[in-house]
């Protein structure tokens, strides 16, 4: 320290400030130059472009791995959408099925209804018919024997026994009235 | 005892080297700290990112941080067109905050304390600045001391105002740095000087000597934040100035 000292002391009041000694200044400019050009070089040959790709190597990875989240996201709700519209086309085609079903047996039993009810129609249209021929049958009975009643009443009364075709008009005209 | 505040920024020839011109070139401790700088930078940049870790260590992701600092500071002051200078004002901020920060180690010695460092480094910006805007620009550069909607009547004056203020650029923006570290680190030297002056004073001196302990702590502190703050005032300094080549209207 102290001779250090006394080495600068000693010409103190000839020498300048030591930042103003013209003296040093080629040395120091030129080795500025080395030095500056150096790191220069060495930050844009390797170190810049180096660190340059890294960080676009890293963004690079997170785009890929979010788009990758997105692929991913937009799979599932493909699937989703998908597994839903399944869902719904069954429930579509249940309730289409139930309805045909529905249609269809209520068709089957109007049809049932309808034969039944034909045949009902049918059996009671015949039982009509006989009704109606048994009852034109008995009908046609009445003025044979309001006839023969009347002929035998005639008979008794009188003693003697009419003209059939008189007793058969008489009858027939009152049973017309 | 007496602690000399200005023997710090004395220049020692370690190698003799060259004489060019009847100067001395020597290989100085200047230029080994110079060479320091350099190396460490390099190993900070090229060191720590040779993994190219996907997920980045701590001294990788110091490279990587100054790396987007200084690319966000110049793409924000000279625009896109700017980041053609991105690895001159990179190379330049590195340089300067390892500089100042190598400056802080004591018995190591402060680079951008020497005016002549700095004012290389201005002059190196200054005469890209002139070259780069003449080369793009053609004359249209000079657009750059004619202000827009200023009257004619003032106009000769304003101009020669931004002339003026233009030609001082390379001496406010090496002096600014000169300034500061000089002026700190005769500061400390000197209130680290009071201590050792009062130790000697006895016991008294002993309790004396705590008071420019704390402020040579405090001050220390001060130091680190003036020395990122002038390495980034450097490079900040230098985008404003580049983008006024790249884009000399108002």
């Amino acid at each position: 320290m102290a001779e250090t000292n006394a080495h600068t002391e000693a010409p103190a009041g000839k020498t300048a400030f030591p930042p103003f000694q013209s003296q040093h200044f080629p040395s120091q400019v030129a080795w500025l130059a080395v030095s500056f050009v150096l790191l220069y070089v060495l930050m844009s040959r390797v170190a810049l472009p180096r660190i340059g790709a890294i960080l676009a190597e890293r963004s690079k990875h997170i785009s890929g791995d979010l788009a990758a989240a997105q692929g991913f996201k937009d799979q599932s709700d493909a699937a989703r959408a998908a597994y839903e519209k399944a869902l719904a086309d069954a429930r579509a085609r249940a309730q289409a099925i139930a309805t045909t079903t529905r249609e269809r047996q209520a068709a089957e039993a109007e049809a049932i209804n309808k034969r039944l009810e034909a045949q009902l129609h049918q059996k009671l249209t015949a039982a009509e018919q006989s009704i109606a021929a048994t009852r034109a049958a008995a009908m046609g009975n009445v003025g044979t024997i309001a006839a023969q009643t009347a002929a035998a009443i005639v008979e008794r009364l009188v003693g003697k026994a009419p003209a059939d075709n008189d007793v058969a008009a008489a009858v027939g005209e009152t049973l017309k009235r | 005892m007496k602690v000399d505040p200005i023997h710090q920024f004395q220049i020692h020839d370690l190698i003799p080297m060259a004489s060019i011109g009847g100067r001395d070139i020597a290989f100085t401790n200047s230029a080994l700290v110079m060479l320091i700088i350099v190396a460490s930078v390099s190993i900070l940049l090229i060191g720590a990112t040779a993994p190219r870790a996907l997920v980045p260590g701590r001294l990788q992701s110091i490279a990587e941080v100054s790396y987007e600092f200084v690319a966000n500071m110049l793409r924000s002051t000279a625009g896109n067109e700017g980041m053609k200078f991105f690895p001159f004002v990179f190379t330049l901020f590195m340089f300067v905050l390892a500089a100042n920060l190598i400056g802080l180690i004591p018995y190591s010695f402060t680079v951008t304390s020497q005016l002549i460092i700095t004012a290389s480094l201005a002059l190196t910006v200054f005469v890209i600045v002139v070259g780069y805007g003449f080369w793009k620009n053609g004359l249209h550069f000079l657009n750059l001391f004619v202000p827009k909607g200023v009257p004619k009547v003032i106009l000769p004056v304003i101009v020669a105002i931004e002339v003026l203020s233009f030609l001082s650029r390379p001496v406010s923006h090496s002096v600014r740095l000169f300034a500061n570290m000089l002026a700190g680190h005769i500061t400390l030297q000197v209130f680290a000087g009071f201590i050792i002056m009062l130790a000697g004073w006895g016991v008294l001196g002993w309790f004396g000597a705590t008071l420019p302990f704390i402020m040579v702590l405090l001050l220390t502190a001060l130091e680190f934040l003036v020395a990122v703050l002038q390495a980034y005032v450097f490079a900040i300094l230098t985008c404003i100035y580049l983008n006024d080549a790249i884009h000399p209207g108002h």
